[in-house]
């Protein structure tokens, strides 16, 4: 789930708010986005990927991370930022993941892998 | 009230419903879309990473594709349309190498593999295609129910602009309807979505579904986590927590055997059978799937893991709206249906697991509806607008007793009997009864009562919808009284030559489901 929205990071665009499937945000007096429902959050990601700033973090749990988990504190985090959004090629200078993409020896795979039992 | 008019409205900015809303477009018609939450990153496909169903048009290679499922599916699929689904996906995917400049991989000589699409590169693309489209977009703005004219076509849809918190209506001459399938917020990987909204309304309207007993999808992932790529666990092997093997456990027949495990006990899983060249591919493949890990310290290629199935009911089955012609449209006049929303037994028969026809479909379908409906709407001249029309909600909008709240109530009165794999993986004759039963109840209880108000109504349609699957789901799972497919009965192991027909389910107070005539005679 959303756990982290790093204010020194975030420059206020909206676009998280604007762009995640289930509406988890509402923009907070402090003109921050406020992780307001994050009860339905999917844990989707996609957030992340469009952050411009990289001041969203996602933790990969489909639950809120408990009190004190390292997943909510942005110091233990910094590595993490803008991690999923490199993969993606999303950004300036970077190259799309999709040209690196390798999905097709997979459905290959499944196509002509012996089934298991 | 925001109140629009469009030729056409879709409803769901998927993929099937972006490739309807660019080709209703194309085809002259003004359009709108309304998504639940927004066109670029909602939906099963966004979040992912799909196979693509695309094979070159030389007919050695259109054969083997063609006769490689026929089997899993149960001979349910139809010839004729899995050559037009990859005509039509050949095509689309031409498409967006050139209309769009998707980057696609290149392989040593040069040439794009098109075989493949990351959900995000994917539908952030399409998002620009069907604004350049000039379609109006509504993110944000679930549809919660139809509407229709003196003659029951579909006429228009009603909805609510959450954020805006304010109800809207489109008047239109057509609508489809690509609201995906139906996940029971399970929250597996972007799917939380798919309530089956979409087959709510249209059964509303009087249309059928087929193959809702092909509906019990469930994706390997991570414990606590929602990442699932099936895929990647084909190189998986599968452990008990004292460290000895799981036997018979895998991703594609095995995952019964970690379901029957999982009830009882953890079952950890190690993904120890890929080369370091595949390691690297699978990097390369899914982005996120590797997020869940390395956000814990986990080598998922040398460490131990647990595991958990997510369900993914008709997101990964094949069961929705029935499909009654060859533009997509369904047994209501005004109405069509693509993609997941829509049954995809036509292509895939009782089962689609290891993916690539899934995308096939949304793509091709999704072209064949926007354009219908676009011929449909233009064949009313100006009339569309005109026409008197009412509102087809019930269940979740207008209860026939007093109204009361408690949607959450529902969706987790439903969750009980659809989420647990010894109910809908382990299917048993006796277990399905009973839980239709409960599922009887938790239908009337809402029909009777449940309305909330302001953008409540989303929450409280949703609810309505999951139930209504869940009753298809399981009145359809009864009358298959055999094995095929992915509709697997412990009671009834067997294929039974006598059964290989469709099913068409619908009804909402009264469920029926009873064979479908004729219809694969085509087939053969
Ligand atoms: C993890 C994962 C991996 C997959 N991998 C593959 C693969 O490799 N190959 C393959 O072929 N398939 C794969 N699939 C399946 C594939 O993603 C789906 O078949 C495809 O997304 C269907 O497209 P769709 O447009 O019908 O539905 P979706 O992509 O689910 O989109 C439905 C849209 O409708 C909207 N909506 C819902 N309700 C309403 C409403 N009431 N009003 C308005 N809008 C609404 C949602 O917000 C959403 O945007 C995968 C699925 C998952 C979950
Ligand atoms: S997308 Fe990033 S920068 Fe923009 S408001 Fe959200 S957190 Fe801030
Ligand atoms: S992970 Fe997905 S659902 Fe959760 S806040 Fe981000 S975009 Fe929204």
């Amino acid at each position: 789930m959303i756990e982290v929205v790093s204010a020194d990071r975030c420059v206020q665009c909206d676009v998280c708010i604007k762009v995640c499937p289930t509406d988890v945000f509402d923009r907070g007096p402090d003109g921050l986005p406020a992780i307001a429902r994050q009860g339905d959050c999917q844990t989707c990601f996609m957030c992340e990927a469009h952050c411009p700033t990289d001041a969203l973090y996602v933790a990969p749990f489909s639950g809120p991370a408990p009190a004190g988990s390292p997943h909510t504190d942005e110091a233990a985090l910094a590595g993490a930022f803008g991690e999923y959004r490199r993969i993606v090629g999303w950004g300036r200078g970077r190259t799309p993941g999709s040209r690196a993409d390798r999905n097709h020896i997979f459905t290959e795979r499944l196509r002509t892998a012996p089934r298991n039992p | 009230m925001n109140e629009l008019t469009a030729d056409v409205l879709v409803a769901g900015g998927g993929p099937a419903g972006a490739w309807a809303a660019v080709k209703a477009a194309e085809a002259g018609a003004s359009v709108v879309l309304a998504d639940k939450g927004y066109l670029g990153t909602s939906g099963a496909t966004a979040s992912a990473g799909t196979g693509v169903w695309y094979v070159e048009p030389e007919p050695a290679a259109r054969e083997t594709a063609m006769a490689s499922r026929e089997g899993l599916g149960g001979h349910l699929a139809d010839r004729e349309w899995m050559a037009r689904v990859l005509d039509q996906t050949y095509a689309n995917m031409n498409e967006l190498a050139e209309v769009s400049k998707y980057p696609f991989p290149v392989d040593g000589d040069g040439r794009q593999i098109r075989r493949g699409l990351q959900g995000p590169e994917y539908m952030r693309r399409m998002r620009v295609r069907v604004r350049r489209a000039g379609v109006r977009v509504l993110d944000h703005s679930p549809v919660t129910e139809l509407l229709a004219d003196g003659s029951g076509a579909v006429a228009g849809a009603a909805g609510y602009h959450v954020r805006e918190d304010r109800p809207f209506s489109v008047r239109a001459g057509a609508v489809v309807l690509a609201t995906g399938g139906c996940a029971f917020l399970s929250k597996a990987l972007g799917c939380d979505v798919n309530t089956g909204d979409g087959a709510l309304f249209a059964a509303e309207a009087g249309a059928e579904l087929s193959g809702m007993e092909f509906s019990n999808a469930y994706a390997i992932a991570p414990a606590f986590t929602s990442v699932t790529k099936t895929a990647f666990y084909s190189f998986a092997t599968f452990y008990r927590s004292d460290g000895s093997v799981l036997e018979g456990a895998g991703s594609r027949r095995g995952r019964s055997v970690i379901a029957r495990t999982l009830l009882s006990e953890p079952v950890l899983c190690r993904i120890d059978r890929a080369t370091p060249e595949e390691q690297r591919a699978m990097r390369l493949a899914q982005a996120n799937f590797f997020l869940p890990f390395d956000r814990q310290g986990i080598d998922p290629f040398t460490d131990l893991f647990p595991v958990t199935l997510l369900a993914e009911g008709t997101v990964r089955g094949t069961g929705g709206i029935r499909i009654a012609g060859a533009d997509c449209s369904t047994t209501v006049p005004g109405l069509f249906a693509a993609g997941d929303a829509a049954t995809r037994e036509l292509i895939c028969g009782g089962f689609t697991g290891g993916g690539s026809h899934n995308a096939a479909w949304a793509m091709s379908s999704g072209t064949w509806a926007g354009r219908g409906a676009a011929r449909y709407a233009a064949g009313l001249g100006g009339r569309a607008a005109a026409r008197p029309v009412r509102a087809l909600g019930e269940a979740g909008v207008r209860p026939s007793g007093p109204a009361a709240g408690g949607h959450a109530e529902h969706v987790a009165a439903v969750q009980a009997e659809v989420l647990p794999y010894d109910k809908n993986l382990l299917r048993t004759g006796d277990r399905l009864a009973a839980a239709l039963a409960s599922l009887d109840g938790t239908w009337r209880e809402l029909r009777g009562t449940l309305r909330e108000d302001g953008a409540g109504v989303v929450r409280a349609r949703s609810a309505a919808a999951m139930a209504a699957h869940a009753r298809w789901m399981y009145n359809a799972a009864l009358a298959r009284t055999e094995t095929r497919g992915m509709h697997k009965r412990l009671d009834l192991p067997e294929q039974d030559p006598a059964q290989r027909r469709r099913l068409v389910t619908g009804g909402l107070d009264e469920v029926w489901t009873r064979p479908e005539a004729g219809a694969l005679a085509v087939a053969s």
